[in-house]
């Protein structure tokens, strides 16, 4: 079985240290906020203006002055700030933010991605998805591993407009975890029911199998 | 100074013309003028140029000034909560600048600071720096952008003075500081106007200097777009 929407979140956790600055995307990077241990310091960044962001109000905290990227209302930690678009986009642009978490249609074995437009179909913008991805220390992409008719979205090349070109180092997908080298992907872990094998075979563009690779454990 | 205080959007809106370019705060429905926007869809005012962050939902925010056609173009990062738009924009009724969110952001900025243009690595092997000069500063590659300015700027703060000094809430404040200084006539709508001194210089957000026009608005309706909550 390949990973489920919150196991990925779960491994993606994992990459979140204490004291980070972290900006989670729609999707399943939003779930990347439910498995971060408590015993961790983080800050979540909302690109709308809010460091610090909380989990949804109960139905008395409800503030239409108050909400995330997604448009949903959330809550405000103690020590949270807020602050305008420019200032917000400052830190993602300036590289203030530790790690960004992102959904893709598409990554390349260069490191490249695409998730913001399917020509002729989809016209919804990139938002802040463009400077996050130029902008951020460290991007993790999550994403399916194949699309509905097991099509690699891991690609040789990115078919979709781009979003950034040569960004991604790291991508976890319902199939495993990947990193991005100079020599393409890297399979680095593997879904527990899977082979590394499988995961090869489902991979559009060139890959190899890391000396180290593992099965994951949940 | 009490010159820039006007009773409603109204008066304060009386020489909007069709084919204006207009600045619009807000981040989706949060912190939206809205009685700015209301005006604006009863004046009728047509060929608008929308530099704002999304185009509203269908029947609110700039959805309402889509419903009537009043928009030309709309410069924007994210449009995807309006089915309306959409289509418009498919049938080539609407003209759409797709614009990353920092950069348009910064863009606003830039032209409210007298910046003509900046260099920014967002956007770089895209779409969005196709036509644009792109140079390299110290082995990376950079995009320029240009800076926007406006014939109105459309905000909307929580609390301002009478000499036009404003105070967000919470994420409401968004795009509305940068909107403020980039338009060549800023009208400022805000939920209560108090008198010059009442504010305390040192929480005060956007300061009056770029703000012509304030009035205090009316019958803010705050419309939620996704109200999510956890069990108290």
């Amino acid at each position: 079985m390949p990973l489920t929407r919150e196991q990925i979140a779960q491994r993606i956790a994992q990459e979140v240290q204490d004291g980070y600055c972290v900006n989670l995307g729609i999707g399943i990077p939003t779930l990347v906020a439910n498995y971060i241990p408590q015993d961790k310091f983080v800050m979540l960044q909302s690109e709308n203006g809010l460091l610090g962001m909380g989990p949804f109000p109960t139905e008395s905290e409800v503030d239409p002055d108050l909400i995330n990227a997604g448009k949903q209302t959330v809550t405000a930690l103690p020590g949270a700030s807020f602050f305008s678009s420019a200032d917000s986009f400052a830190m993602i642009r300036g590289g203030h933010v530790d790690l960004t978490v992102l959904g893709a249609m598409e990554v390349d074995e260069q490191g490249s991605i695409a998730n913001w437009m399917v020509p002729g179909k989809m016209v919804k913008g990139m938002g802040g998805a463009m400077d996050l991805v130029a902008g951020a220390r460290n991007v993790i992409v999550a994403m399916q591993h194949t699309d509905k008719e097991g099509n690699s979205k891991l690609r040789t090349k990115c078919t979709l407009p781009l979003t950034g070109v040569k960004c991604i180092k790291k991508i976890v997908s319902d199939f495993g975890v990947i990193e991005i080298t100079p020599q393409g992907f890297v399979l680095k872990e593997y879904a527990p029911d899977l082979t590394p094998e499988k995961v090869l075979a489902a991979t559009e563009g060139k890959m190899t199998i890391a000396p180290d690779c593992k099965a994951m454990t949940f | 100074m009490s010159k820039k205080v006007f009773k409603d959007a109204k008066s304060a809106l009386f020489d909007v013309k069709d084919n204006m370019t207009l600045i619009l705060g807000g981040f989706g429905l949060c912190g939206i003028p809205e009685n700015s926007i209301a005006v604006l869809r009863d004046m009728g005012v047509k060929g608008l140029t929308c530099v704002s962050n999304n185009a509203g939902v269908d029947d609110f925010g700039l959805g309402q000034l889509l419903q009537n056609r009043q928009i030309k173009k709309m410069i924007s990062s994210y449009v995807g909560e309006n089915a309306l738009f959409e289509k418009l924009y498919m049938s080539g009724e609407l003209e759409l600048e797709f614009c990353p969110q920092g950069t348009l952001a910064e863009r606003i900025r830039a032209g409210g600071a007298g910046i003509a243009g900046f260099y920014t690595p967002t956007g770089v092997g895209t779409l969005v720096a196709e036509g644009k000069e792109v140079k390299n500063f110290e082995g990376r590659d950079y995009v320029l952008e240009r800076g926007i300015v406006g014939d109105f700027a459309f905000v909307k703060a929580w609390k301002g003075d009478k000499f036009g000094n404003l105070v967000f809430r919470k994420t409401a404040r968004n795009f509305n500081p940068m909107a403020a200084t980039a338009g060549k006539i800023t009208v400022a709508e805000v939920e209560e106007l108090v008198e010059v001194g009442q504010l305390d210089p040192d929480q005060i957000h956007t300061p009056g200097v770029y703000v012509q026009r304030i009035f205090q608005g009316a019958n803010y309706e705050k419309r939620i777009e996704q109200k999510t909550v956890r069990k108290g």
